[in-house]
C-alpha cells in the first residue's frame, strides 16, 4: 500500500506495474484528469494546492481503511499538486486482488473518500483571465452531489 | 499561550496570510478558537462553522487545544 502527494506527472502505467502480482486476477485503474470546462467556463488551467503534512496522512488512513475493508494491500494512489493544464492527470488510484469485486469497490472507495476528506484545493484558471478557488459546498456546484455533502457532515466524527 | 493557526487556499486569501498567532486560554477548545478568529476583521469571510484539524486530524468543536498543537482551519476540500 502506497499513498502520496506528488509534485511530477502522474504515470498511471507504474501505479499497474507497482500493485502487479500473479496472484491477482483483477486490476483497477481510475484516472482523474483536468477539464477544459467547468460550469460551463472554459478553464486553461488548474493550480491544486494542499495542508501536505496533513493530506499525506489523510490519504494513508484513507488507503488503509481501503485495504483493511476490501482486503487486499495492493493499492497506490497518488494526487498531484502544482500547475496543471487541461488532460493533465491530477489523481490516480491502482487496486489489485484476486477477484474484480473488491479491485473496483476500493477503487472507487480511496477516490469517493478523497473527495471528501483530503484537504486539497484547487484554483481554476478561465479562459477571460480570471481564477477561483472551487467550492463544492456551494450550490450551483452542490446540485447532484448530496452524497458529497452528506460525507462532509461527517468529517469531525471520523477523527475520532 | 500563543496558538499558530494555519490558513490555506481561499482562507489564507481572506487573511491575506499563511497563518494566524491566536491568544487562548490554555485548554481552550476548537470552538472557543473559531469564535475568536470569526472576531477578526477577515473572520467574517469564513463559513459560519468552518472545519478544523488539530495535530493532522480533523477536530469536532470540543476537542481541547494545546500547546504546541499543530491547528489548521481547512476550507472545503475540492480534490480529485
Amino acid at each position: 500500500m502506497r499513498a502520496a502527494i506528488v509534485r511530477r506527472p502522474i504515470e498511471a502505467a507504474a501505479l499497474l506495474r507497482e500493485v502487479a502480482a500473479t496472484g491477482h486476477g483483477a486490476t483497477s485503474l481510475f484516472v482523474g484528469t483536468v477539464r477544459d470546462v467547468s460550469d460551463e467556463r472554459a478553464v486553461t488551467g488548474i493550480e491544486y494546492a494542499a495542508y501536505e503534512a496533513m493530506a499525506t496522512a489523510e490519504l494513508a488512513r484513507i488507503a488503509g481503511e481501503a485495504v483493511e475493508r476490501f482486503g487486499t494491500g495492493a493499492l497506490v494512489v497518488e494526487h498531484r499538486v502544482g500547475a496543471l493544464a487541461p488532460g493533465e492527470v491530477s489523481v490516480a488510484v491502482a487496486v489489485a486482488h484476486a477477484h474484480r469485486g473488491p479491485a473496483l469497490d476500493a477503487t472507487r472507495y480511496v477516490i469517493e473518500e478523497l473527495k471528501k476528506r483530503v484537504p486539497i484545493w484547487k484554483k481554476e484558471h478561465y479562459a477571460d483571465g480570471t481564477r477561483e478557488w472551487v467550492d463544492p459546498t456551494l450550490a450551483s456546484r452542490a446540485a447532484g452531489l448530496s452524497t458529497r455533502n452528506a460525507g462532509r457532515s461527517t468529517f469531525p466524527e471520523r477523527a475520532g | 499561550m500563543q496558538i499558530q493557526v494555519l490558513l490555506f487556499a481561499s482562507y489564507a486569501d481572506a487573511f491575506d496570510a499563511p497563518e494566524l498567532q491566536v491568544a487562548l486560554d490554555d485548554g481552550a477548545t476548537v470552538k472557543e478558537l473559531l469564535a475568536r478568529v470569526q472576531q477578526m476583521a477577515a473572520g467574517q469571510a469564513l463559513p459560519p462553522s468552518p472545519m478544523v484539524a488539530v495535530n493532522r486530524c480533523y477536530a469536532a468543536a470540543d476537542v481541547r487545544i494545546r500547546a504546541g498543537d499543530e491547528v489548521a482551519l481547512i476550507p472545503p476540500v475540492a480534490g480529485g
